[in-house]
């Protein structure tokens, strides 16, 4: 990495360096009342070793970390499917436009009273709600991109003796990857955000759930470490996306 | 037999169209924005639904979709592909017809050659600039190996000076691999220079189909002639030959060096896009240098028309807006003008020039 690209980083760490300077200060000099809620960055940092080496965090991480990979997986595939056939075929578009529009905005967590009581609380609660949470947005995005393909590039590629299939696979889905690459980088994020509420609500394993108990033995420290991982693993997705169109896209966009 | 034959073609934009285009001939289909001539390619091509009958030859391919009419069509924005880069652009078609690697390769190389492309082939089209835009998306038509090539507009975006290069090369492309060409345009300089037969488009209908000559000399319609008419035409009177294909021509009070290859020439048209005025005297030496007095000043952005009496000749020229502005001339000023021969057409005794 040279020293052009290197700035930003330097750039952007300052004011995270900044807040947590602030923050060690506040909670040290007890500048904030209420002081006991308000642990140090020092010892949420410590708890999070301890955390780590006690085996209280892993294996809760471990729950949240599958649930979210195998909802989000599915709502994204399932998504990306239905939305290329919705935004490719004008009929398609046309039967199943209104039924989506009824469905998208009922937040994903309104879904958990009745998946509950469909499902039961078992491990396919959080990943069934991650799934509706991830399948109607990367809809929206990848009908958008499909859709926005200009036809004169369909028509050209007709022309060119390209068959329905060979258009649709060589010349509009590739054209439509920035689209669907927002709603992914979108949605990794909200997908993390999801399955802790389900977890604090419904089930007794994973970061949520370990949050909720930490909230109950007033252990600040162990929510904000949660909150902390939390934070850190919505970053981390979303820049794999990023990274995954960077490859994908990067050189013609 | 004609390559193309349409007959009786009408949709919502066309109506009833009949015309035949001659094997290995451009034809050029010109008219005013929205007279309907991108809608007739795109009839040719079948991307859009009509009544009537498409002929290729002797076979009618009305049920053929656009990919089985074989048909190479190039686009006004060019439609390349943004996510290929060059050589897989060209490389499209021929994939898409299935073609094995070797073949697709050694056309696609060929191509590169042909076009002066070659430097080109690992960039994506964001890269490249109007020009090799072009060139690429003529490789990329030619490459599956149509006989009919349909072209919309394909220089508009240009500067003038590329667009004269690669139309040049274009016309020399479809002689040497004796395409029928279909060519549609909006500029008359454009239509004469690219066709050897013309078809006027207007609000849907062929208005006059003809050489160039024909439809410059003797327009049928209101329409052909509000297209094409805007030219001074003159009587010649006699000519007398001399070298390099060029002759001095009497007409009235004026005499001109105009192209002749030894024919008798009945009439000369100075087309008014060629008229070149200024207020002051041009020192390079070149022929058809006159001194004139403007008479009338037409403004109908973005261009201005401007009528200018040569002795007793009246002579019209016209030049874009801006550039008017720039020479500083008003009504009555004495002008300085010169008329290439780009902008002169002739019309024969025997026949179109």
């Amino acid at each position: 990495m040279n020293s052009s690209a290197r700035a930003p980083l330097f750039r952007g760490g300052i004011p995270v360096l900044l807040v947590i300077s602030a923050w060690e200060m506040a909670a040290r000099f007890h500048l904030i009342p209420g002081g006991i809620f308000f642990p140090p960055f020092s010892t949420v940092v410590l708890e999070l070793k301890q955390m780590l080496f006690s085996g209280l965090l892993l294996p809760n991480f471990i729950s949240s970390l599958g649930r979210v990979a195998a909802g989000f997986a599915g709502g994204s595939v399932a998504g990306i499917f239905v939305g290329v056939c919705m935004g490719w075929s004008r009929r398609l578009h046309r039967w199943c436009h209104p039924l989506v529009s009824l469905l998208y905005p009922i937040p994903a967590l309104g879904w958990l009273p009745v998946l509950m009581l469909w499902i039961g609380v078992n491990e396919m609660l959080p990943i069934a709600i991650i799934f509706i949470c991830s399948f109607f947005p990367i809809l929206y995005n990848t009908i958008a991109g499909i859709r926005q393909v200009p036809s004169e590039l369909i028509d050209a590629a007709r022309m060119l003796g390209a068959s329905d299939r060979t258009v649709l696979r060589q010349v509009v889905i590739p054209l439509a990857l920035p689209n669907i690459f927002t709603g992914l980088k979108l949605e990794a994020g909200m997908a993390w955000k999801v399955v802790i509420a389900a977890e604090m609500v419904a089930i007794p394993t994973g970061i949520g759930a370990l949050m909720m108990q930490a909230e109950n033995l007033v252990r600040v420290d162990i929510i904000l470490v949660c909150l902390m991982l939390l934070s850190v693993m919505s970053l981390l997705f979303e820049k794999f996306f990023c990274f995954l169109e960077e490859k994908t896209t990067g050189g013609w966009r | 037999m004609p390559a193309i034959e349409l007959s009786g073609i009408s949709n919502g934009v066309l109506r009833n169209v009949s015309l035949s285009v001659r094997d290995g001939e451009c034809l050029v289909l010109a008219g005013a924005t929205g007279a309907g001539k991108t809608t007739l390619l795109n009839v040719i091509a079948g991307l859009v639904a009509y009544r009537g009958t498409v002929c290729f030859g002797d076979t009618a391919v009305d049920g053929l979709p656009p990919a089985q009419r074989k048909v190479g069509y190039l686009f006004q924005s060019f439609a390349l592909f943004p996510h290929m880069r060059v050589r897989d652009n060209i490389a499209f078609g021929l994939q898409a017809c299935g073609a094995e690697p070797a073949r697709i390769r050694q056309r696609v190389d060929g191509l590169l050659q042909m076009l002066n492309i070659r430097h080109l082939e690992t960039r994506y089209p964001k890269f490249l600039s109007g020009g090799e835009k072009q060139r690429v998306a003529l490789a990329r038509t030619l490459a599956p190996c149509p006989k009919i090539l349909l072209l919309d507009e394909p220089f508009n975006s240009l500067d003038p000076r590329t667009a004269d290069c690669l139309r040049l090369e274009l016309k020399n492309l479809q002689r040497q691999l004796g395409l029928t060409a279909v060519y549609v345009t909006h500029d008359q300089q454009e239509a004469f220079e690219m066709g050897a037969c013309i078809a006027v488009v207007d609000h849907g209908r062929i208005e006059q189909v003809g050489s160039p000559s024909e439809i410059l000399f003797t327009p049928r319609t209101k329409a052909v002639s509000a297209l094409f008419g805007s030219a001074t035409l003159l009587k010649c009177d006699h000519i007398e030959a001399l070298n390099f294909g060029l002759g001095k021509a009497w007409c009235g009070s004026l005499s001109l060096i105009v192209p002749c290859e030894g024919k008798p020439v009945k009439k000369i048209a100075v087309m008014p896009s060629g008229v070149q005025i200024s207020k002051y005297p041009i020192e390079t030496p070149a022929p058809n240098r006159f001194k004139g007095i403007i008479r009338e000043i037409f403004k109908k952005p973005p261009v201005v028309t401007v009528a200018i009496q040569i002795a007793e000749t009246r002579l019209t020229a016209e030049l874009p807006e801006h550039i008017w502005y720039e020479t500083g001339l008003g009504i009555t000023d004495s002008v300085h003008v010169e008329i290439p021969l780009a902008g002169i057409r002739i019309l024969t005794d025997v026949g179109p020039e």
